[in-house]
C-alpha cells in the first residue's frame, strides 16, 4: 500500500448524550482505504457500523448531543472538526452515500431528474448542461430509457430502479468514496445481485473506493477486498476478505458466517449467534 | 379425505385494469394465473419467486385477504374458496398468517397482552380473563420471550423479537396451517437464523403445516419439503429441494439460483 491512503480513520469514537446518560455507539474504530479498494464493514443492527460511517462526514446530530473523537483523514485533510460549509462540500462531493431504503431516501414530490440535477448543480458548478449530465448518469447505472425515468417520480419506480437512481445521484457528483449502507437489504435476491454487479462494475470502471456496510457475509465474499467486523461498537476483527472467509479468529465473526443458510448444504438447524458465542464465553 | 391439508386447483386472482380515457376496459392484471398445488399435513411447502410474481397474493387468497377470480381452494376436502367471510371464520382459526414486516404488523398503541388476547377473544369467547392472560404468557414463553413482556408495547422490541410476537399471535388460536409470508426477509441474517430455527422447533412440537413464502432460495431450501417456483402469476417449476437445486429445468429457476451468493 502507498504511504498515504485515500482515507485513514484512526481511533474514531461516537458518543450520544441524552440528559446525563452517554451511550458510546462506536469506539476506537480504525481503518484505511486505498483508492479503488472495497472495504466491507459487517455487523448486526446496533453494532455501530452505520454510525461510524455516518461520522466520516458528520451526518449526525450536532454537539453536544453527539460527540466525535479521533481522526478521519481524506487525502491527508482532517475531516473531524471541519467547519460545516466545508463539510457540505465533502458530503456528496467527495464521499457520497446510498442508503438501505431507496424509497425513503428520495424526495417523493420531485422527479428523479430534478433530484439528480440538484446534486450536480451543487457539487459540480462547472457543468453547464445539467440535463445531459443527469441523462448520462442514469444511463451509466444501466437504466433503460433514461429520458423517461428522469421525468418520473420515485413512486413510479420499483425498488431496484429507485436504488439505481440513488446510485446515479451519488455518482453524478463524481465522489472518490461511495459509502453504501445496506444497499440491497430491502431488495429481492435477484435485484440484489444486479445492484451488487452494478457496484462492482462502477468500481472497476471509475476506480472508486467503496465502503459497503452490511449484516450479510454472503454478499461480500466476491465483492470486497477487506473486511472489518464490528461488534458492540468496536472492530473485533479485520483483514483481507479471503483470509477472514477461510479462518475467523473471533467467535462473533465465526457466528456471523455460520448462521447464513447455504444452497445445497441442508442442515437440521441453522447455527445462531448464541450457539457460537456461548461456547467461547 | 385425502392426506393433503390444503389443495389449490386452478387458482386465479385478477385485478381489474384501469380504464383508459375513452372508458375502454384495460386488460386485467393477472396477479395469480391458474395455479394448482397441494400442501401435505405436517410438511413445509416453500413458495419462491421475485416480487410481483404473485406469491404473496397466493398466500393472501387462501385466507380470503385477496379476492378469488377463479379456482378452488379446499381445506381437508372442504371447499373454502366459496365461503362468505362470516362462514369462513372457523377456518381462520385453523389457518393463520405471519407477515413480512414485524414493524407494521403489530398495533403500536396496543400492549403485547392485548395483541395476543384479541384472537383469543374472537375464537375462544368462553375463555375467562385470567385464562387468557395465562395463555398469553404461555404463548410468549413458547416463542422464547419472557412472560413479563406482556405489558410492553411493540416499539420496545427489536425486529426479531417483534417477529416472535407475530408468531405467538398466529399460534394463539392453535392453528394447523400457518402461511408465512416472507417471515425473515426483513431481519438481520443472525436473527433470521434464530427465527427459522424457532419455526422449525414449533413445527415439530405442535405438528404444524407451513406454506413458506420467500424470495431467498437458500432459506426456502433449508426449511421446505417441497418447493414451488412462481413467476408472473404461474408456477413454473416444482419439486423437492434436491430436484430444484440439482436439476433446475426452467431458466427462471436458474436465475433465482444464480442470485444466491455462494462462498
Amino acid at each position: 500500500m502507498s504511504a498515504e491512503p485515500l482515507l485513514k480513520v484512526q481511533d474514531l469514537s461516537v458518543t450520544f448524550r441524552t440528559g446525563d446518560r452517554a451511550t458510546v455507539a462506536a469506539q476506537g474504530v480504525s481503518y484505511e482505504l486505498a483508492a479503488g479498494e472495497v472495504l466491507a464493514v459487517v455487523g448486526e443492527s446496533g453494532s455501530g457500523k452505520s454510525v461510524s460511517a455516518l461520522a466520516l462526514t458528520r451526518l449526525l446530530p450536532p454537539e453536544p448531543s453527539c460527540a466525535l473523537a479521533g481522526s478521519v483523514k481524506l487525502d491527508g485533510v482532517e475531516l473531524l472538526g471541519l467547519p460545516e460549509e466545508k463539510l457540505a462540500k465533502v458530503r456528496g462531493g467527495l464521499i457520497a452515500y446510498i442508503f438501505q431504503e431507496p424509497g425513503t431516501s428520495l424526495n417523493p414530490v420531485y422527479t428523479i431528474g430534478f433530484q439528480i440535477g440538484e446534486a450536480v448543480a451543487l457539487h459540480r458548478p462547472d457543468i453547464k448542461d445539467i440535463k445531459a449530465e443527469v441523462i448520462r448518469s442514469l444511463s451509466e447505472v444501466r437504466i433503460q430509457d433514461p429520458e423517461r425515468v428522469a421525468n418520473q417520480y420515485p413512486h413510479e419506480l420499483s425498488g431496484g430502479m429507485q436504488q439505481r437512481a440513488m446510485i446515479a445521484m451519488a455518482l453524478a457528483c463524481d465522489p472518490k468514496i461511495l459509502v453504501a449502507d445496506e444497499p440491497t437489504t430491502a431488495l429481492d435476491v435477484t435485484i440484489q445481485k444486479e445492484i451488487m454487479d452494478l457496484l462492482a462494475r462502477l468500481r472497476r470502471e471509475r476506480g472508486m473506493s467503496i465502503v459497503l456496510i452490511t449484516h450479510n457475509f454472503g454478499i461480500i465474499a466476491n465483492f470486497a477486498d477487506k473486511v472489518a467486523v464490528m461488534w458492540k461498537g468496536r472492530i473485533v476483527e479485520s483483514g483481507p476478505v479471503e483470509q477472514i472467509m477461510r479462518t475467523q479468529s473471533h467467535p462473533y465473526t465465526k457466528a456471523l458466517i455460520a448462521c447464513i443458510p447455504r444452497l445445497g448444504q441442508r442442515r437440521r438447524r441453522l447455527t445462531t449467534l448464541s450457539d457460537e458465542l456461548k461456547v467461547s464465553r | 379425505m385425502s392426506d393433503y391439508l390444503l389443495e389449490v386447483s386452478d387458482l386465479s386472482v385478477h385485478y381489474p385494469g384501469r380504464a383508459n380515457w375513452f372508458f375502454q376496459k384495460a386488460e386485467p392484471k393477472k396477479a395469480v394465473d391458474g395455479i394448482s398445488f397441494v400442501v401435505p399435513k405436517g410438511k413445509t411447502v416453500g413458495l419462491v419467486g421475485e416480487s410481483g410474481s404473485g406469491k404473496t397474493t397466493t398466500g393472501r387468497a387462501i385466507v380470503k385477504l385477496a379476492p378469488l377470480t377463479a379456482g378452488k381452494i379446499s381445506y381437508q376436502g372442504q371447499d373454502i374458496g366459496v365461503l362468505s367471510n362470516a362462514a369462513f371464520l372457523p377456518w381462520r382459526k385453523k389457518i393463520q398468517m405471519i407477515f413480512q414486516d414485524p414493524y407494521n404488523s403489530l398495533n403500536p398503541r396496543a400492549d403485547i397482552l392485548s395483541i395476543l388476547s384479541e384472537p383469543l377473544e374472537i375464537h375462544f369467547p368462553q375463555m375467562t380473563r385470567t385464562d387468557r392472560e395465562a395463555r398469553c404468557a404461555e404463548l410468549l414463553r413458547s416463542v422464547q420471550l419472557p412472560a413479563e413482556h406482556l405489558r410492553r408495547h411493540p416499539h420496545e422490541f427489536s425486529g426479531g423479537q417483534r417477529q416472535r410476537i407475530g408468531i405467538a399471535r398466529a399460534l394463539a388460536v392453535q392453528p394447523e396451517l400457518i402461511i408465512c409470508d416472507e417471515p425473515v426477509s426483513a431481519l438481520d441474517v443472525s436473527v433470521q437464523a434464530e427465527v427459522v430455527n424457532l419455526l422449525q422447533d414449533l413445527q415439530e412440537q405442535l405438528g404444524l403445516t407451513y406454506l413458506f413464502i420467500a424470495h431467498d432460495l437458500a432459506v426456502v431450501e433449508h426449511v421446505s419439503d417441497h418447493i414451488l417456483v412462481m413467476s408472473k402469476g404461474k408456477i413454473v417449476e416444482q419439486g423437492t429441494p434436491a430436484e430444484i437445486l440439482g436439476n433446475p429445468q426452467q431458466a427462471y429457476t436458474k436465475t433465482l439460483l444464480a442470485a444466491v451468493p455462494r462462498f
